[in-house]
C-alpha cells in the first residue's frame, strides 16, 4: 500500500460523476452529448465500468431509463446537454414524475459565470423542471458532486419515488481540476426522512373493518408495483378470498389468469370490477390514488363504503376521495403486518355473505366478459393481443403507446407477473412505448419484450429503430394499424357526431420498408389467418431480431366499457348500442 | 378560512422558488408571504398566509412538507397564536390634514417615521384586521402609498416550530 492510497482518490467533476454513477451501481446511462457535458462524456469514455447508450432524441433516452426502473425498481439515469438537449427531456421527465418513477437526469449547463447572461445553449432547467420533479438540484462546487449524485439516488428512489435532475455548470467538471473523492455510503436529511411502516393501531382498525366486510373489494395501484409488494397483496388476497381489482398502472400485481381477479377498473375498466367498485362495502385501497381516470364523478363514488387506503405519500390520502381508515407508509411492510394480523386472529370473513357476493361478481361477470365481435372478417385488435398474450404466455414485458391499442393492451393481455405492463399512465405520452422496449430489452435480452403501439404513437419516437439497430434491441413491435388517432377517433364518434378533425393519418409510410431501411424485419399483416404465422415468425424463428408487425385492423373498432362522464364508477357504454 | 402556516425552510437557493411555485402549480391562494433566516443561517423561517376550506388547507400542509427543503411546519391558527404586520403609509399632510393624521396615528399607536411639507410617513404595527381599520380611518385623507410587510407569527406559550 502507497502512502497516497489513504488518501482520498483525486478525481475531476467529470470523472467524479462517472465514479459516484460506478459506485452506485449503475450499469447504463441513456443519454446524447453535446457542447456542455463533453467533459462528461470523456470520462465516460476513459472507463467501462458505466456504459453509455446512444439514443438518437434526448426524450427517448429518458423513457429508456423510465422503463428499466419500472421493470427493476431502480431509478433509471439519463445523461444530457444544457438547452435543447435538456428541454428534449422534459417530456420524459414529467412522464416518469406522473406515474413516480426513479430517474436520475444529469443535465449539462452553461458555465457558471455565464448562468443569466442567455449564453449559447442556456435554459433554467431548474427552473423548467421544478413542477414535473420530486426534486431538483445544481452543482456549485465540484468536490460536492458525488454527496449530490447520491442524494438524487436517495429521493428519487425512496418514499414515494420519481425523478431528480441534477443540473452540472460545465466549470464544475474540469478535467485538470482535480479533488478528493468519498463516495457516501448513505444520505441523512432532516428535511426529508419518508414514513416506512405504517402505524400498528391503524392497521388493526382496517384488518377489523376487513374482516367485517361482507362485499369487499382490493382495489391496488402502480404503488404495489414499484413498491414491490405483490407477493404480499396475493397472498393476502388469496388467504381471504378478496375480489382483485387493479388501475391502469397496477395491472400484474395479480395474477390476470386468477379467478380472483376480476380485471381493470376504471374508465375503460371491466363492467365486473366497475361493479364491484359500486357496490362494495368495504374498498381496501393500496398504492393507488383515486385519480379521475378511476372514480369518474367523485361525488358518485362508491357510496356504501368503507375506505381503508394504504399509502406513501399523505398527500394521495384523502385527496379526492376521503379516506376512513388512512395508513401511511410503505405497501410491502404496511401488507406483510396486516397478512399477520389477519393470521393471528384466526378469523376471516363471514364466508356466506362473501360466497354471495362472489355469485354476484360472477353474474355481472357474465354480462359484458370482454366481449367482441370474432365473426368479422377484418383483424380485431383484441384478437391480436390474446395471441400476443398467447404466444408469450403472458410472461412478456408489454410496454404500450398511448391510444385505444394501448387499452386493448391493458384489457385483454394477462399479465401474470408484476412490472411487465409498462405504459404512461399518468401522462399518457405518445411516443413512450418504442423507447421503454428499449430500455427493458437492453437490461433483460433473454425476455419477450413487446412494444404495443398504433401508427400514430410509433411515428413519434420511430427514429429509434436504428438506436436498435445499433444496440441490437430485439423488441418485437406490434403495430395495430387503424390508420387513425383511434382513441381521438372514438372520441369524436362518441361526443362531435363522427367529425373527424386530424384524427385521420394520411400518407403513412410503408412502415416494413422502414423496418428494412433500418436494418430490421418487418411484416404485414391484413387478414385474420395471416395472424399466427406472423407471430410465430416474430416470436419463435426470428427471437432475436426487431421485427415490426404492421397489423392493419378494424378501422372502426372502440374500446368497451367506457365509462359515461359525470357518471358513477359503474356507468358506462358497453358497446355502440349498449349501456348500464 | 383564512391560515397562518408558519414553516421552517432550508435556507437554500431554489427553496423558495419551489415553495411558491407550489401554490402557482396547484392553484392554492398566498394572501401573504413573509421570510427570512433565523438564528441558525441555514434555516429560513417563513410565515405564509393563505385561505380555504379544510380539505385544501390539508393539502397545502401535505404538500408543502413533501418539498424536501421544508424541515417542518404548522399551521398557527390551530391554537392560540401572535401575528403582526408591519405596514408603513405615506399620506398627504397638509394644514389641518396634519393634525388629523397625528391624532389618528396615536390612536392606533402609531409613529410617524417621516415628515416632508406636504406628507407624513406612518409606521404601524399589528394584526392585518388593525392595519385594516387604520387605513380605513384614513378614509378622510389622500394615501399616497401603502407598504405592508406580510404577516409573520409564532405560538403563544411553549410551544415551538424549531429543530
Ligand atoms: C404526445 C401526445 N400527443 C397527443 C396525445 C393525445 N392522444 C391520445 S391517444 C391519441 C391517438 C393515438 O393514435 P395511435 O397511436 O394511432 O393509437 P390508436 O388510438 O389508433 O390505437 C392521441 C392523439 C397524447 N396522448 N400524447
Ligand atoms: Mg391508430
Amino acid at each position: 500500500m502507497t502512502s497516497q492510497s489513504k488518501h482520498a482518490e483525486m478525481l475531476s467533476g467529470a470523472a467524479m460523476v462517472i465514479r459516484a454513477l460506478a459506485d452506485e451501481g449503475v450499469e447504463y446511462v441513456y443519454g446524447y452529448p453535446g457542447g456542455a457535458v463533453l467533459h462528461i462524456y470523456d470520462a465516460l469514455f476513459q472507463q467501462n465500468k458505466v456504459k453509455h447508450v446512444l439514443v438518437r432524441h434526448e426524450q427517448a433516452a429518458t423513457h429508456m431509463a423510465d422503463a428499466y426502473a419500472r421493470a427493476t425498481g431502480k431509478a433509471g439515469v439519463v445523461l444530457v446537454t444544457s438547452g435543447p438537449g435538456a428541454t428534449n427531456a422534459v417530456t420524459g421527465i414529467a412522464t416518469a414524475y406522473m406515474d413516480s418513477i426513479p430517474m436520475v437526469v444529469l443535465t449539462g449547463q452553461v458555465m457558471s459565470h455565464l448562468i443569466g447572461e442567455d449564453a449559447f445553449q442556456e435554459t433554467d432547467m431548474l427552473g423548467i423542471s421544478r413542477p414535473i420533479v420530486k426534486h431538483n438540484m445544481s452543482v456549485r462546487r465540484p468536490e460536492d458532486i458525488p454527496y449530490l449524485i447520491k442524494k438524487a439516488f436517495y429521493i428519487a428512489q425512496s418514499g414515494r419515488p420519481g425523478p431528480v435532475v441534477l443540473d452540472i455548470p460545465k466549470d464544475m467538471t474540469i478535467p485538470s481540476n482535480k479533488f478528493p473523492y468519498h463516495y457516501p455510503d448513505e444520505i441523512k436529511l432532516r428535511s426529508y426522512q419518508p414514513k416506512l411502516k405504517g402505524h400498528s393501531g391503524q392497521i388493526k382498525k382496517a384488518v377489523s373493518a376487513l374482516l367485517a366486510a361482507k362485499k369487499p373489494v382490493l382495489y391496488s395501484g402502480g404503488g404495489v408495483i414499484m413498491g414491490g409488494a405483490a407477493a404480499e397483496l396475493t397472498e393476502l388476497a388469496q388467504y381471504l378470498n378478496l375480489p382483485v381489482t387493479n388501475t391502469l398502472m397496477g395491472l400484474g400485481a395479480y395474477p390476470g389468469e386468477d379467478k380472483q381477479f376480476i380485471g381493470m377498473l376504471g374508465m375503460h375498466g371491466s363492467y365486473e370490477a366497475n361493479q364491484a367498485m359500486h357496490h362494495a362495502d368495504l374498498i381496501l385501497a393500496v398504492g393507488a390514488r383515486f385519480d379521475d381516470r378511476v372514480t369518474n364523478n367523485t361525488k358518485k363514488f362508491c357510496p356504501n363504503a368503507t375506505i381503508i387506503h394504504i399509502d406513501i405519500d399523505p398527500a394521495s390520502i384523502s385527496k379526492t376521495i376521503n379516506a376512513h381508515i388512512p395508513i401511511v407508509g410503505l405497501v410491502q411492510p404496511v401488507l406483510e403486518e396486516m397478512l399477520a394480523t389477519v393470521k393471528q386472529k384466526k378469523k376471516k370473513l363471514d364466508s356466506s355473505a362473501l360466497e354471495q357476493w362472489w355469485q354476484q361478481i360472477n353474474d355481472w361477470r357474465a354480462v359484458h366478459g370482454g366481449r367482441y365481435d370474432t365473426t368479422s372478417a377484418l383483424l380485431k385488435p383484441q384478437h391480436v393481443i390474446e395471441q400476443v398474450s398467447k404466444i408469450t404466455k403472458g410472461e412478456a414485458f408489454v410496454c404500450s403507446d398511448v391510444g385505444q391499442h394501448q387499452m386493448f393492451a391493458a384489457q385483454y393481455y394477462k399479465f401474470n407477473k408484476p412490472n411487465r405492463w409498462i405504459n404512461s399512465g399518468g401522462l399518457g405520452t405518445m411516443g413512450f412505448g418504442l423507447p421503454a422496449a428499449m430500455g427493458v430489452k437492453l437490461n433483460f435480452p433473454q425476455a419477450d419484450v413487446v412494444c404495443v403501439t398504433g401508427e400514430g404513437s410509433i411515428q413519434m419516437n420511430i427514429q429509434e429503430l436504428s438506436t436498435c439497430k445499433q444496440y441490437g434491441l430485439g423488441v418485437k413491435i406490434i403495430n395495430l394499424n387503424n390508420g387513425y388517432l383511434g382513441m381521438v377517433k372514438q372520441w369524436q364518434d362518441m361526443n362531435y357526431e363522427s367529425r373527424y378533425a386530424s384524427s385521420y393519418m394520411d400518407s403513412l409510410p410503408d412502415f416494413i420498408k422502414l423496418a428494412e431501411a433500418y436494418g430490421h424485419v418487418g411484416i404485414r399483416v391484413t387478414k385474420p389467418e395471416e395472424l399466427q404465422p406472423a407471430l410465430q415468425r416474430a416470436f419463435v424463428e426470428l427471437k432475436d431480431q426487431l421485427v415490426f408487425l404492421d397489423i392493419h385492423i378494424d378501422p372502426k373498432e372502440h374500446v368497451y366499457p367506457m365509462q359515461i362522464p359525470g357518471g358513477a364508477v359503474n356507468e358506462m357504454f358497453l358497446s355502440k348500442t349498449e349501456r348500464t | 378560512m383564512r391560515h397562518i402556516i408558519s414553516v421552517l425552510l432550508e435556507n437554500e437557493s431554489g427553496a423558495l422558488a419551489r415553495l411558491v411555485g407550489l401554490f402557482a402549480q396547484r392553484g392554492y391562494n398566498i394572501d401573504s408571504l413573509t421570510v427570512a433566516p433565523t438564528e441558525d443561517p441555514t434555516l429560513s423561517r417563513l410565515t405564509l398566509v393563505t385561505h380555504g376550506n379544510d380539505q385544501v388547507i390539508e393539502q397545502i400542509t401535505k404538500q408543502l412538507h413533501k418539498l424536501i427543503e421544508v424541515v417542518k411546519l404548522t399551521d398557527l391558527s390551530e391554537a392560540a397564536h401572535i401575528e403582526r404586520e408591519l405596514m408603513l403609509v405615506k399620506v398627504k399632510a397638509v394644514g389641518e390634514q396634519r393634525d388629523e393624521v397625528k391624532r389618528s396615528a396615536d390612536i392606533f399607536r402609531g409613529q410617524i417615521v417621516d415628515v416632508s411639507a406636504t406628507t407624513y410617513t406612518v409606521q404601524l404595527v399589528g394584526t392585518s384586521d388593525k392595519l385594516d381599520a387604520f387605513i380605513q380611518a384614513l378614509s378622510g385623507t389622500q394615501i399616497l402609498e401603502v407598504v405592508r410587510s406580510g404577516v409573520s407569527g409564532i405560538s403563544r406559550g411553549e410551544k415551538t416550530l424549531a429543530l
